[in-house]
């Protein structure tokens, strides 16, 4: 069952079996439909090999970064000098990314079973779920799910009755984009200020409350179970171009489309067909100008890279982008790029957390500049200005949220230049007042 | 941090450092201080204002000197365009919302945005918008004025009182360009070491109201000293503005007060001030004290104590160095002699609870361990009867002139005459802590010298020289001329002083061997 439109026959369907249907979301239902055989069969086994199978599967991080699940669990140290923790990034945020709300939303035990196969795998005995705070839905769904696990035995001093001890929390954000960032997550469930910190240290070594810790995306701790089940190698197979990177990906298709949500393809699926075939194509009597294939964080790419772009993640970096959280955004030929990089720098500039210079000043003076130019009031020098900003925001902070607000701003004025030189000679109309 | 030693390269430069030191650190060595503003020794690196940037020779990117560590072989570059580059950057978008108000800005002369602002010959901006403003100023505690226009986010206030302070009433609100350093309407940051955020704050953001508009620190001269506040000995500097006292500072010492000093500590200086001194030797004269010269004054106190016997009483203040004190003992020899030393105690030690070893002490003095090591006592318990009642610098509280009386003479030596000391037979002008060279023993039997910032008002005199010169009259030695001279006389005698000297001192102190014949207090 799809939701909510009937999955394509080009679909991938793993995680998204049963977005829609209500019954899997509680312990019974969950099982009825195989649940928690995964986490049986991982509690029989040892943790290394738990892993071990992971890495085979070639399952890349979800979140963004693309790093290999199973060779980040390995850097998780095997002694022991106080708690192990999992950390499982449900703070989806990145614009344009609504993937890990609907698992959420519908397979709550899907997560909370990839959670705890990863915290058996690398020895975790605490998971915190951090979910973020905007997610009242999700939250309440999963805080269900998390107590009828412990009242069913899934999880607790004996989980599964195997007398392992797994134990998983629900931390609730509070409305910050950068707690996604791995450390500053950390550091907002100590009930510090959400502030990422400065790696080395990184988590693995120094993590969660000072203690050796590993940080997952919902999208890649749903997708363990599946794994668990039907072996490394059938995930390995699940691709259509690079053999690097593989399984299914979620895809959260929103701007100028006509039938916009979550759509799951194997790895390497071109683009295009997502847009033109999935997805229903532009509106009536639009054409596509630009694409942003994985959240707000990746560089823009114009309608012909987009149409030969593969999405996996090394198809994207091929195309000149990132396959990111894939957030899929949009646009058509009515679309002003000029406004829309805008809105994306404000938003950067909303939730830089203050610390580094470039950033809580670069993304501020970047919205600035270009809300002058929207006013009409801008100059050639400001695009020059904009781009020497961005080469000062990129690679140079603690975490990289401002060289997320450099990405559009760069491939913006690159790819679109002639929007912002309309701008700037008067060709078009003004359509801020201020600036 | 290991003795393993760890060789690198700084722009050319080979250095060695002790493995685990940071590149900043290491640069030093070098020579070269890389610019900094989050940074700083004594707090938990933030790694917040990419002002350090390097290049680090194999690393994609620039990375912050402050909190890479040293490696075998690390080739480090500081000044190629790259980095300039970067800091650069990090200065233009500093200098988006700090106001140039350097003319009235106390910080002015010793800020860090400033001299590196010039370091990096930072031309005009290119942010032509408005500039983020708040209120000019906010009573952030008693003594401390914030002035937020001026904040660069360092969060270097908001570290000390997290880590050193451990009162973690300072804190960054909001978030983006919007931050600003907050605290909860009801807290004030009065903590007993609050103080420090002023010396820490790299601009004119945090500033003390008791220095506010008081000097521009170029005309300050700045002299090594140590507070006489309490027996922790913080090494301080005295900045001085023509022959006044005008604020203390905290003096770097790892092994005493690292960089930091109470604030009680630091308010101390008006005394140092004070315009109602003893500015010549008095000699009494039918009752009468009258002024005189130091020929005759000394004259008039080796004649006393030629022609007494018996039991004579010193009552020395807490502040006497111990140069003095070691002469004074010496020159009473052949008395029966009852040697005190004014002990002040207050009740409740005031730690800077992040910083082991380093509070506000419950004995108020600075040499109460010296004076014990030369056989000074802390129970003075009133007067009754002596030949000699010899007083150098204290109050005379609870002494009355009647109490005084039942001494045949009173020698009082002081910076201020008491009421009670009236009736004394020779007045000596003394010269304060801050008029005088000489040496304090802190609680942790430190020797630890401080250094003389301003000029003696009048005839006063430091007190070891009065007594050596006294000790000459009678015929016991040839005087002393300088401070470092009395130290060695006082190191040849006493064994707990041996093998030291001013030069052996320098401006860090140095710990007594003999360590178990101080009573810690």
């Amino acid at each position: 069952m799809g939701y909510p439109h009937k999955p394509d026959a080009r679909e991938t369907v793993i995680l998204s079996e049963y977005f829609g249907d209500a019954g899997a979301r509680t312990h019974a239902g969950w099982v009825e439909r195989g649940g928690y055989k995964a986490l049986k069969k991982a509690l029989d086994m040892e943790p290394v090999a738990v892993t071990e199978i992971v890495k085979e599967s070639g399952l890349r991080g979800r979140g963004g970064a693309g790093f290999p699940t199973g060779l980040k669990w390995s850097f998780m140290p095997k002694e022991k000098k106080g708690p192990h923790y999992l950390c499982c990034n449900a703070d989806e945020s990145e614009p344009g990314t609504f993937k890990d709300r609907e698992i959420m939303r519908w397979t709550p035990h899907a997560l909370i079973e990839g959670c705890a196969i990863a915290q058996y795998a690398i020895g975790a005995e605490i998971c915190y779920i951090y979910i973020r705070g905007e997610f009242t839905e999700p939250l309440r769904i999963m805080q269900a799910a998390l107590d009828e696990a412990y009242s069913e035995g899934v999880l607790g001093d004996n989980a599964m009755g195997s007398g392992k001890k797994l134990e998983m929390y629900i931390h609730r954000g509070a409305g910050a984009y950068i707690c996604g960032e791995e450390t500053a997550m950390m550091n907002s469930i100590e009930g510090f200020r959400g502030n990422p910190r400065i790696k080395p240290p990184f988590p693995a070594s120094v993590g969660l409350f000072g203690m050796p810790t590993t940080i997952n995306n919902v999208e890649t701790l749903a997708a363990v179970p599946h794994i668990l089940n039907r072996g490394a190698e059938w995930y390995n197979g699940l691709s259509l171009s690079n053999a690097k990177s593989s399984g299914s990906k979620l895809l959260s298709v929103c701007g100028n489309i006509r039938k916009p949500g979550n759509y799951e393809v194997t790895m390497g699926f071109p683009l295009k067909d997502l847009i033109y075939d999935l997805c229903g194509g532009m509106p009536e009597g639009r054409t596509l100008k630009a694409v942003i294939p994985g959240g707000s964080s990746v560089p823009i790419l114009t309608k012909d890279e987009a149409e030969s772009c593969l999405l996996d993640y090394e198809g994207c970096v091929e195309a000149g982008t990132m396959l990111g959280s894939g957030g899929v955004i949009v646009f058509d030929d009515s679309v002003d790029m000029v406004y829309q990089i805008m809105r994306l720098a404000k938003f950067y500039a909303h939730e830089s957390c203050a610390q580094c210079t470039q950033c809580r000043e670069g993304t501020a003076w970047t919205v600035r500049i270009l809300e002058r130019i929207l006013a009409g009031k801008g100059t050639q020098d400001d695009l020059d200005l904009l781009l020497d900003l961005a080469d000062q925001m990129t690679g140079k902070t603690i975490c990289v949220l401002s060289d997320s607000c450099a990405v559009p701003v760069v491939s913006g004025i690159t790819k679109f230049r002639d929007e912002f030189d309309a701008y700037i000679s008067g060709a078009r109309e003004p359509v801020l007042t201020h600036g | 941090m290991s003795q393993e030693l760890v060789k690198l390269t700084i722009e050319g430069i080979e250095v060695s450092v002790p493995k685990g030191t940071t590149v900043i650190e290491a640069a030093k060595q070098a020579g070269i201080a890389i610019p900094n503003y989050c940074y700083h020794k004594s707090l938990p690196i933030a790694g917040v204002c990419r002002m350090c940037l390097v290049q680090i020779e194999g690393a994609p990117k620039l990375q912050i000197s402050c909190a890479t560590e040293v490696a075998e072989g690390q080739v480090v570059s500081v000044f190629a365009e790259d980095e300039t580059r970067a800091r650069s950057s990090v200065l233009e978008f500093l200098l988006i919302n700090h106001p140039l108000d350097c003319p009235i800005c106390d910080q002015s002369g010793e800020c860090e945005l400033q001299d590196f602002t010039f370091d990096e010959r930072q031309g005009p901006s290119r942010y032509n918008e408005f500039p983020k403003r708040y209120d000019p100023s906010e009573q952030f505690g008693d003594d401390i004025i914030f002035v937020p226009n001026r904040c660069i986010l360092c969060t270097r206030c908001v570290r000390f009182m997290d880590h050193a302070a451990e009162d973690a009433v300072l804190e960054v609100g909001e978030r983006g360009d919007r931050s600003y350093i907050t605290m909860h309407a009801d807290a004030a940051l009065n903590h007993p070491w609050a103080g420090n955020v002023v010396d820490l704050c790299p601009v004119g953001s945090l500033i003390s109201k008791d220095f506010l508009h008081k000097a521009r620190v170029w005309e300050l001269d700045q002299t090594d000293s140590v507070c006489t506040g309490c027996s922790q000995g913080c090494n301080i500097h005295i900045d001085t503005r023509d022959e006044l006292v005008v604020r203390l500072r905290p003096r770097e010492n790892d092994a005493v007060n690292k960089f930091f000093m109470c604030d009680e500590g630091r308010s101390n200086y008006r005394w140092l001030n004070g315009g109602n001194r003893i500015e010549a030797p008095l000699l009494s004269e039918a009752g009468n004290l009258v002024a005189s010269d130091w020929d005759q004054a000394l004259a008039r106190v080796a004649q006393i104590l030629k022609g007494a016997s018996g039991k004579a009483v010193v009552l020395a203040s807490g502040k006497t160095s111990n140069e003095a004190l070691f002469f004074l003992k010496d020159l009473l020899g052949d008395f029966e002699l009852e040697a005190f030393f004014r002990n002040v105690r207050i009740e409740g030690e005031k730690p800077l609870s992040g910083v082991p070893g380093l509070a506000l002490r419950e004995e108020r003095v600075p040499n109460g361990a010296g004076a014990r090591l030369l056989g000074y006592g802390d129970s003075f318990d009133g007067l009754s009867t002596a030949a000699v009642f010899l007083v150098v610098d204290d109050d005379l509280d609870g002494i009355d002139s009647e109490m005084l009386a039942g001494a045949e003479h009173v020698i009082y030596a002081g910076t201020v005459l008491p009421e009670s000391a009236r009736g004394a037979d020779v007045v000596l002008p003394l010269t304060n802590v801050a008029e005088e060279d000489g040496t304090f023993v802190n609680r942790d039997s430190r020797v630890q010298r401080y250094f003389q910032a301003k000029s003696a008002p009048g005839m006063a005199r430091p007190a070891w020289w009065v007594f050596a010169e006294l000790l000459k009259e009678l015929g016991r030695g040839d005087g002393v001329g300088t401070a470092a001279e009395a130290f060695s006389r006082m190191a040849a005698n006493v064994d707990a002083f041996e093998g030291l000297s001013y030069d052996t001192l320098g401006t860090a102190g140095a710990t007594i061997a003999h360590a178990s014949s101080v009573v810690a207090q």
